[in-house]
């Protein structure tokens, strides 16, 4: 009997001694040398796993950023948007480096074809996806480019960020936006786009995306942007670009002078979080045109939305 | 004796084919034709007028250079009004060729435009390709596939049978039963022309067992064509799919991501067979077809036969008007049919039909949780898991859809109306065969 165990734990005790020895060797042989800095800069990430550096994962930019310490002395082009400068300040401190300072930036909703603005001809019954509606049909209000109102945005965002708005039929991003771009990639019609947030939190942009000839978009939407080019015409910092009938801001030229918004005939171009201006009495020919066309929204917004429940309503031939 | 059809799965939808007893009547000309130009398969032809150019009935408006493209030519005399973006059915604009119909037709010259009967056969295979070609003939099943690359078989490839699809499963749609009983004499004529230029000796009309008419009819008007035979098939949705008629007339079976040609046949359709007589004998290019316009509360379904170009909402007029409380204008068959978003938009090459749906039978019921009744499963002609497809591809799992074979799907929504729970399911796996298919292009 006695024999029997002590012979089992013989055998064990030198199978276990065996192996032992062989995973030392082991374990000398394929050590993996890894930088300790790429702990401590991961560390110092959020770990939200939100892909929105452009890396899969905090821990893969983590490594990225070390290699690119050791290997070019730099972290030029390595943002991570959701801890903002301060993490990438840490992560620089980590890595004995310096980083400039990035603009945080929010996506911004370029679409205002609320149910007002841009009303339903046809109800859609399908799958609840925007991917699967964009490759169906054109869309309820007949703009091709508009926001289909399904929440595939919604559905990406890791972050509480973006929200339906059941009123208008459109998302609306909040605070919480870190920047990850999902939603700029979940959006099937290219509407989301991430723009710097701007100081004070204040923001121009052209809120349509639109490709349309004015007539077309117009008639299908009250406030697209038709291409008319007056905003690029007053602007005085060539902020603006006029392509295939649609005006475009860029954030970086753009001094928020709100000059364009006054133009803008069909308020497709937005200002947000500026105090409300003041009236203005002298009249210039485009707080006219302004003060007109911010009388046409209110008069729309009494109209009655037309019942959407006869799906194929006929429209006049185009023009 | 015991009805062939096809192996796996199928349904069997209410018929209603309201408008078999009408005749094909022709469609008087609108003042205006809206011409797309995307309307085959592949790539889009060139346009070759420009606003303000005199356009022929026949004459040619735009060349096919890609090699699967068709060319499309002038429905109608007239002068073209502008060639711009018009909405199609779906609601996206594309590029089409306006054109503004001046009244009487003036045909471009070689194109015989009688009724007469031409029996002649004396074709070469390259005249009769080449005819096709030039007649921009595609597919008139729906697929709109160019028929001239149908009929050019790859090199090393031998055709065993031509098959003349005249199942018509869709319920509703009539245009080519009618057209079986009208234009046999035309269709037998195509199909030897057909036969010539793919070098087989045999072809079988496939046709539903709920046309007897038309399977007596043909069957006897292939006595004395030696080589075609008539195929009566039991009743079953979907068995115009190219691979289930195939499985169903000759028991072959088409390989995962492979055409018809792997296992020796050619499929086309009977209106098709049609288009390749009056091409080549006649030089007359694919300018109209048969159009079914029906649904159950329509005042009179029938079927047209008209312009390529023509606005649907002439049809809808000609056939009654839209009824009070239409819910939904389809366009094509009430199972792969897609609803339009407005009937303004013109009759293509590739519309079977328009089905006008009541409002109370159009909308969909509100999905429930799946119940795992494999229903779906057991539906499906092409032998996939559609439940399990549309799962993945709600999860954006595309790589798994690729293994669990979505790219074989037809599309021909057998699980999504069997479902009992009616969740969208042909709707996401429309989604994962497209991002599955964008998927395996971007890996080349």
């Amino acid at each position: 009997m006695n024999e029997i165990i002590i012979n089992a734990l013989l055998l064990l005790g030198l199978l276990g001694g065996v192996m032992a020895v062989i995973l030392f060797f082991v374990a000398q042989k394929f050590k993996v040398i890894e930088d300790p800095r790429i702990d401590q800069v991961d560390e110092a990430l959020p770990k939200a796993n939100c892909g929105g550096c452009g890396y899969p994962g905090c821990r893969n930019f983590a490594e990225v950023c070390v290699k690119s310490a050791s290997e070019r002395q730099s972290l030029e082009g390595l943002n991570c948007p959701v801890g903002g400068n301060a993490v990438m300040k840490q992560v620089a401190a980590i890595l004995e480096l310096e980083v400039a300072d990035v603009e945080p930036q929010i996506a911004v909703v370029r679409c205002n074809g609320t149910h007002n603005n841009h009303p339903s001809r046809v109800s859609y019954e399908g799958a609840s996806s925007c991917a699967f509606a964009h490759n169906l049909f054109g869309g309820e209000g007949g703009c091709q480019y508009s926001c289909l109102g399904l929440g595939d945005c919604v559905v990406s965002c890791d972050f509480d960020a973006i929200h339906m708005d059941a009123a208008t039929g459109l998302p609306v991003v909040n605070d919480k936006c870190v920047a990850c771009g999902a939603c700029v990639k979940a959006c099937p019609r290219n509407i989301i786009e991430l723009r710097p947030k701007g100081k004070k939190d204040r923001r121009i942009f052209v809120s349509c995306v639109n490709k349309d000839k004015g007539g077309i978009a117009k008639k299908n939407c009250e406030v697209a942007c038709i291409g008319c080019s007056k905003c690029f015409q007053v602007c005085p910092y060539d902020a603006i670009t006029m392509a295939d009938n649609l005006a475009y801001i860029d954030a970086e030229k753009c001094k928020l002078c709100r000059k364009c918004v006054e133009v803008c005939p069909t308020n497709s171009i937005h200002e947000i979080n500026f105090p409300a201006r003041k009236l203005k009495v002298e009249t210039g020919d485009g707080a006219v045109a302004a003060e007109a066309a911010a009388a046409r929204k209110a008069e729309k917004v009494v109209k009655e939305k037309p019942a959407s429940t006869e799906p194929e309503k006929p429209s006049e031939p185009t023009a | 004796m015991k009805l062939k059809t096809f192996a796996l799965g199928g349904v069997h939808p209410e018929e209603h084919k309201l408008s078999a007893n009408a005749p094909i009547t022709l469609l008087p000309l609108p003042a205006q034709l809206i011409v797309p130009l995307g309307q085959n398969l592949g790539a889009p032809p060139k346009p070759l007028v420009k606003k303000g150019d005199e356009v022929k009935t026949g004459q040619l408006i735009a060349r096919g250079e890609a090699f699967i493209s068709a060319n499309l030519h002038s429905p109608a005399t007239g002068k073209v009004l502008k060639v711009d973006d018009a909405p199609d059915a779906s609601g996206y604009r594309r590029p089409a060729v306006f054109i503004d119909v001046s009244g009487e037709d003036e045909w471009a010259e070689g194109i015989n435009n009688t009724d007469e009967l031409i029996t002649r056969l004396d074709f070469s295979r390259e005249e009769i390709i080449n005819k096709v070609k030039e007649a921009g003939i595609v597919g008139l099943g729906g697929a709109t596939f160019p028929t001239h690359v149908k009929l050019m078989l790859p090199p090393g490839k031998k055709a065993d049978y031509l098959l003349i699809n005249g199942v018509e499963c869709e319920p509703y749609l009539t245009s080519d039963h009618r057209m079986m009983l009208e234009k046999a004499q035309e269709i037998m004529q195509g199909i030897r022309l057909m036969m010539i230029a793919l070098d087989v000796k045999k072809a079988i009309i496939g046709v539903e067992n709920n046309k007897p008419d038309a399977i007596a009819h043909l069957a006897a008007m292939a006595l004395s064509h030696p080589g075609i035979s008539v195929q009566a098939l039991y009743v079953k949705y979907p068995q115009g799919g190219e691979k289930q008629l195939i499985k169903a007339l000759v028991n072959r079976e088409v390989p995962s991501g492979k055409l018809p040609i792997e296992v020796g046949c050619v499929v086309s359709n009977v209106g098709t067979a049609f288009a390749v007589y009056e091409a080549v004998t006649k030089n007359k290019p694919l300018i109209e077809r048969v159009v079914t316009i029906t649904g159950l509360e329509l005042a009179r379904p029938s079927n047209f036969m008209v312009r390529i170009g023509t606005p649907i909402a002439k049809l809808i007029e000609a056939a009654g008007g839209l009824p009070e409380g239409t819910g939904k204008i389809i366009n094509g068959g009430p199972m792969m049919g897609k609803a339009m978003t407005n009937p303004e938009v013109p009759i293509i090459k590739g519309s079977s039909g328009i089905l006008i749906m009541p409002g109370k039978l159009s909308s969909r019921k509100h999905p429930q949780p799946c119940i795992r009744c494999s229903k779906c499963t057991t539906v499906c002609p092409m032998g996939l898991e559609p439940f399990l497809l549309a799962k993945l591809s709600k999860l954006e799992r595309y790589e798994d859809t690729e293994k669990e074979q979505i790219m074989d799907c037809i599309e021909c929504g057998s699980c999504q109306y069997t479902c009992p729970s009616s969740l969208p399911l042909l709707d996401y796996l429309r989604l994962g065969k497209f991002r599955t298919g964008q998927m395996i292009r971007n890996r080349k």
